[in-house]
């Protein structure tokens, strides 16, 4: 990297190079990269991601955009966050997971009443249980007959951690 | 004094309009249909136990006569969003199409904003504009929590707001849910009549009439600009439409609303309105049961342009 290569500021969203080819800042993502990522990670597919557009603001943080815009780098928001990057294990925010991961065919680990209403309260749970894999999990529980996305679990020696936001814990009660 | 009083001369029924308005209102939520259809849920809420109402004119609304809307499931998930009946009035007046471009001018907490995204499926760009930062972070927690992912948020004055950070300069329809006194809130919170003033009411109306030019500036001919409030007054609502229909190039249209409604009027402390004002609706609480509303429709003059051109 030279001097004169451009970084990432992390006060404007700046969108998506393609692919890893057409990178110009350094550390940033690609939509190439993100797509694969959802691909390989919870099984969704890229056609689901076609008409969305990928930007970064803040140091990794990737958000999904449905709608027009050209240089939207003096606004506040541009849809709704998504996944973050620019750290070993991607991370996807508890709103993509529930937004889109009701299609997900892989890591996803179905919580019964009771550790749903625990998940969403924040609290670290052990599910010896699960033989898949370790990392982020969605977590997902029964609503009248559907399986339904709660929100993103980190899931390390026998254990699930809720990493549900503060701000987005409830207090629910069990619903069997 | 309380301001109320000074409506009475506008409703015909003051004893249960002053009865209406001392009444609190139940807690509301509407269905986020990007999420949950209303018949999901009424089953998540069937099999919780959690006790709800129908409204009778909006199949997406459902009154919690136990309060706490927040403390379910569906909330969690982002299939609701707790919203007072009326305020649902200005979208459907709206009636924002998949694939438009469309400014919420005044647009935190961000209730009618999501609302929009919902009517657009999520296609098209909702352009959510306040000018106050604080009230800007609740509508992005909102706008998150129930899965839009169609809206772009900014912070300006929408007296000029500059289209400059956009991909197009001019919008299909615009909303104007303006600040003001809100006495139609006063269910929900009875303060807003202490801390009512007449000179409140004329600072608020200089900035109704420049948000709603603007609005009618930025919209495409023959685009659609919605004008609401949460007031009776009518120097917040009908001298405000007229000031508009003078400075700028529209005119004010009929509509369906699915509630029992008022027409606008055309005279107050002496002034006279356009008569075209008697097609804006007033919402007295009396009526439906509801808080009190203020909606106007307007298509902006000139030749109609294509749609999303």
């Amino acid at each position: 990297m030279t001097d004169s290569a451009p970084t990432n500021d992390g006060q404007q969203f700046d969108r998506l190079p393609e692919t890893p080819a057409d990178r110009e800042v350094e550390g940033r993502a690609s939509r190439a990269e993100v797509l694969d990522w959802w691909a390989e990670r919870f099984g969704i597919g890229g056609g689901v991601f076609e008409e969305y557009s990928f930007w970064e603001k803040g140091a990794g943080k990737i958000w999904i955009f449905n709608g027009e815009a050209t240089d939207p780098s003096e606004v506040e928001a541009v849809g709704m966050t998504f996944l973050r990057t620019r750290q070993e294990h991607w991370k996807p925010t508890g709103r993509a997971v529930s937004r889109f991961g009701s299609r997900a065919t892989k890591n996803v680990i179905e919580l019964d009443p009771e550790q749903a209403s625990r998940f969403a309260a924040g609290d670290d749970q052990d599910i010896p249980e699960w033989d898949g894999d370790w990392g982020y999990l969605i977590a997902t529980h029964e609503v009248a007959g559907e399986s339904v996305p709660i929100g993103v679990g980190l899931y390390l020696y026998d254990e699930l951690r809720s990493v549900v936001p503060k701000g987005s814990r409830a207090d629910l009660p069990v619903v069997e | 004094m309380n301001p109320l009083d000074r409506y009475e001369p506008l409703v015909d029924d003051v004893d249960a309009f002053r009865a209406a308005c001392d009444r609190p209102l139940p807690s509301v939520v509407r269905t986020n249909e990007i999420a949950a259809t209303p018949a999901r849920v009424r089953e998540a809420f069937d099999e919780a136990g959690v006790a709800y109402e129908p409204v009778d004119w909006h199949d997406g609304l459902f009154r919690l006569p136990d309060g706490n809307p927040g403390g379910n499931w569906p909330y969690v998930h982002g299939w609701t969003h707790g919203q007072e009946e009326v305020s649902v009035l200005p979208t459907l007046a709206l009636d924002p199409r998949p694939g438009e471009r469309v400014w919420d001018a005044c647009a935190a907490p961000g209730s009618k904003t999501t609302q929009i995204a919902d009517a657009m499926d999520d296609e098209g760009t909702v352009v959510a504009n306040d000018n106050n930062l604080g009230r800007l972070s609740a509508l992005r927690h909102n706008a998150e929590r129930l899965g839009i992912t169609n809206a772009i948020v900014t912070n300006q004055d929408a007296r000029n707001f500059s289209t400059k950070p956009l991909g197009f300069d001019e919008f299909d329809r615009a909303l104007v849910d303006a600040p003001c006194s809100c006495e139609g809130t006063c269910r929900k919170n009875p303060d807003v009549l202490d801390q009512w003033t007449l000179d409140h009411v004329h600072a608020v109306a200089g900035i109704q009439k420049g948000v709603l030019a603007r609005a009618v500036q930025a919209t495409r001919p023959g685009g659609v600009v919605v004008y609401s409030t949460c007031t009776f007054a009518p120097e917040e609502n009908e001298a405000v439409l007229d000031h508009v229909l003078d400075e700028e190039d529209c005119e004010l249209v009929e509509f369906d609303l699915p509630l029992d409604t008022d027409p606008g009027v055309t005279q107050w402390d002496g002034e006279t309105y356009d008569e075209s004002v008697t097609r804006a609706k007033r919402v007295y609480p009396h009526r439906n049961d509801t808080g009190g509303f203020f909606c106007a429709k307007l298509r902006v003059g000139g030749e109609e342009t294509e749609v999303g051109a």
